[in-house]
């Protein structure tokens, strides 16, 4: 018998994993939430059935999501995260001795409950001291904190369904806020490669701009995600990405990763032609 | 057949004419969707194939005697009336067969000024004569509120030969009057109690709500049912006591309604019905704590005010619609039209309205927590870019008109345009009225006044949509000669 998981990428493009067994399937007050151990990508977190994490690919994810913006401010002590509740987001964070406290909003109690018993993989930092976990809607979170946060990561679902006003401009602006004068936003940015996803990306990059001085996008490219290619957003009040870039000081720290670099940090932020286009069009 | 508030009789019809595969050679002419694919695609098959003429198996709604007499039976027990009928020109159809069913031509109907335009265009068409009373108005809002009793009295006891009185329950912002009062004291007077309750069609289902009309004992009722019922836009329930003939009713909606009615609305207002009785109690629950919730939230933001209860005082706001979320931003010193431009523009949020001083978010079955948080969020947002000094705000006064003609005789007396400042002192020949809430600045047959004409030019300025006059552009306005 074979079982095999299938997310459409699009109407007309299906992505498969096949299937050894499933490990966690149930319905949360949220989403619809599972856990499946696959042969090639080792174990996978699924959201109404889109796919979020694998054990074999999430390194990159989180790679980028953390190092970039670390790499660029090393000095953050307060860190926001919002989502992640697999935990593979706050697992990199952990890794900065300097940092002193990290939040992590995350709405969903049992995404969180699943990936500590079953993908310990990237939720193994959860009880971390430093890590304060709460189960709260992140637009709600948000709203109340003015000045706070060095760096905020948001490590969120598509903009379709519980992370819709994560993707919006009251966000970001409550983001704005929630920073201090030197602080930096990071967001998960969706991709653009297939026509399903691009005015969502658009928009959310728009928002961005009109919120933040400094807003650029990045690229990493993730074998699990919708066409490969995948974007993060990154926004600050102060900091450039490249000229800001304490390269020195970064590779000083030793930290051991398998896709982050200080030269890959440097070219991510080259991206190709169809994406530029699609970014400027709106200016 | 036996129904009961489980079947939804108009419905249980269209799903029997569905399986019986009719071959259709009457209208209407896209037999099924099938001669306009396009349409079809757009809407879905299923839509169009019940989307049909009135048949013997369906009933008419001119004249119901079997599945639609079933169903506003149905209707009727749900509602605590002794007749229901099923709308399907709106709720302004309702309000004008209540008012063309107890008023003829010079007659007087004694009604709040804020009404909507439906219950004014009604004594246009047939001659009735308004007798004004006076809304409060919360001076810190600037928002009509409902009619005293002791100014009911007034009106009474100066127009004892008055037909009836019309009531919102509620006004747009949610604020009742003393309607069990109101009735009482128009019953003793021989004169039937008419109630405008478009924004509240809920009261009928949910608890610790306000009353309703029919339980308060009012003759009749417009409920529409698509604003906080769930049935599709358009459709409506007139509902009535036997205090009044219900065939005579009939032969008021008539004149004026569609032969054609649609079954696409008769279904939806049977279906909404069934969902009300079944579920009302808790959507209802559900939908005052998401608002109570909301309301919280926002008034802690500072600088909103998201009223409730306690601008209750006994008689002009007797009680208030705790679903209703109506917000006061004057003191975020932005207007409450310019607040809802900017959640629509900036935000992607579209609410209900915005009028001079305030915004109403209608807050539904349909709503959603975390939607609620992005409205919330979004307010926040705009309270830190654009807040601004509350210097030259308009403070928003109740106008009392000074009614010269009726209606009915501005309306179709000849007249001449002028410009909206050289209007002055002449007597106005049509409705201005910001849309929404509807409710008219100035009605056919009242006098054009400076403190008018600023209104109209400073609601412009804000940004509010003015309609009612001739000209689209409402610079010109056209005056009785």
């Amino acid at each position: 018998m074979e079982l095999w998981y299938t997310e459409h990428h699009t109407e007309h493009v299906n992505f498969s994993l096949k299937v050894k067994a499933e490990l966690f399937n149930k319905q949360s007050d949220f989403q619809h939430v599972a856990i499946v151990d696959t042969y090639e990508y080792g174990r996978a977190l699924i959201l109404d059935g889109c796919l979020m994490v694998t054990e074999k690919d999430e390194f990159i994810y989180h790679d980028m999501i953390v190092h970039v913006p670390m790499a660029t401010n090393l000095a953050v002590k307060k860190v926001l995260v919002i989502g992640a509740g697999d935990g593979g987001t706050v697992r990199e964070l952990t890794r900065y001795p300097e940092i002193e406290r990290i939040d992590m909003v995350e709405i969903d109690p049992m995404v969180v409950s699943a990936c500590k018993e079953y993908l310990p993989q990237t939720a193994c930092k959860l009880e971390d001291p430093r890590v304060h976990i709460y189960y709260e809607d992140g637009l709600k979170f948000i709203r109340r904190k003015v000045n706070q946060y060095d760096l905020i990561l948001v490590d969120s679902t598509d903009p379709f369904g519980p992370g819709e006003g994560l993707f919006t401009r009251e966000f970001y602006g409550n983001c704005y806020n929630a920073l201090t004068e030197k602080g930096i936003l990071v967001n998960q940015h969706e991709s653009t490669y297939y026509d399903s996803y691009v005015e969502a990306m658009k928009r959310a990059h728009q928002r961005i701009k009109e919120t933040f001085p400094i807003a650029k996008v990045y690229q990493a490219h993730i074998p699990t995600y919708p066409s490969g290619h995948w974007l993060f957003g990154y926004a600050s009040k102060h900091f450039d990405p490249i000229t800001d870039l304490d390269e020195e000081g970064w590779n000083a720290l030793g930290l051991k990763t398998k896709y982050y670099n200080t030269e890959l940090h440097k070219g991510c932020f080259a991206i190709p032609n169809y994406v530029k286009e699609q970014l400027d069009e709106n200016e | 057949m036996k129904y009961t508030q489980h079947n939804s009789p108009i419905h249980e019809a269209l799903l029997r004419h569905k399986k019986n595969r009719v071959v259709p050679f009457d209208v209407p002419g896209h037999k099924g969707g099938r001669g306009t694919p396009e349409l079809t695609e757009f809407l879905g098959a299923d839509c169009l194939k019940v989307d049909v003429n009135s048949m013997k198996p369906l009933d008419n709604l001119i004249h119901p005697v079997s599945v639609i007499k079933a169903a506003e039976e149905l209707a009727a027990e749900a509602f605590g009336a002794d007749a229901a009928f099923f709308m399907v020109n709106g709720t302004t159809a309702a309000v004008q067969a209540m008012i063309m069913s107890t008023c003829k031509a010079r007659d007087k109907i004694i009604m709040p000024r804020n009404v909507h335009r439906s219950s004014i265009n009604a004594l246009v068409v047939c001659g009735a004569i308004p007798v004004y009373v006076n809304p409060g108005v919360n001076h810190e809002l600037g928002i009509p509120l409902g009619m005293a009793v002791e100014d009911i009295k007034t009106a009474i006891s100066q127009n004892p030969d008055a037909k009836a009185i019309l009531v919102n329950n509620p006004t747009y912002y949610g604020i009742c009057s003393n309607l069990k009062e109101i009735v009482a004291l128009a019953h003793q007077h021989d004169i039937k109690v008419l109630v405008d309750e478009a924004h509240g069609a809920h009261f009928y289902f949910g608890e610790e709500l306000p009353i309703s009309a029919m339980a308060a004992g009012a003759d009749m009722a417009a409920v529409s049912m698509h604003k906080t019922g769930g049935s599709l836009t358009q459709s409506s329930f007139l509902v009535s006591k036997n205090t009044i003939d219900p065939g005579y009713i009939r032969q008021i909606i008539n004149l004026t309604q569609t032969t054609s009615a649609s079954y696409l609305l008769l279904s939806s207002l049977d279906l909404a019905r069934k969902n009300m009785v079944l579920n009302g109690k808790e959507i209802v629950a559900n939908i005052i704590s998401l608002t109570e919730y909301a309301r919280q939230e926002i008034n802690k933001l500072g600088g909103y005010y998201a009223y409730s209860k306690e601008l209750v005082n006994g008689d002009t706001v007797y009680d208030f619609d705790r679903t209703k979320l109506s917000i006061y931003t004057g003191n975020i010193g932005l207007a409450g039209i310019e607040v809802y431009d900017l959640l629509r523009d900036e935000y992607d949020i579209q609410i209900e309205f915005g009028d001079i001083g305030n915004i109403l978010a209608i807050i539904s079955a349909g709503d959603r927590a975390f939607e609620l948080e992005r409205l919330i969020s979004a307010l926040y947002e705009i309270k830190r870019l654009y807040s601004k000094d509350r210097v030259g705000m308009f403070n928003q006064e109740y106008i009392n008109p000074e009614v010269i003609l009726t209606p009915q005789k501005a309306f179709y007396s000849d007249k001449k345009s002028l410009k909206l400042s050289e209007a002055i002192n002449h007597i106005s020949g049509e409705f201005v009225m910001c849309y929404p809430p509807g409710i008219p600045i100035l009605a056919p047959g009242e006098r054009i006044t400076k403190d008018i004409v600023d209104y109209i030019v400073y609601a412009k300025e804000k940004g509010s949509s003015l309609t009612g006059t001739k000209d689209m552009k409402v610079e010109h306005i056209n005056v009785v000669v």
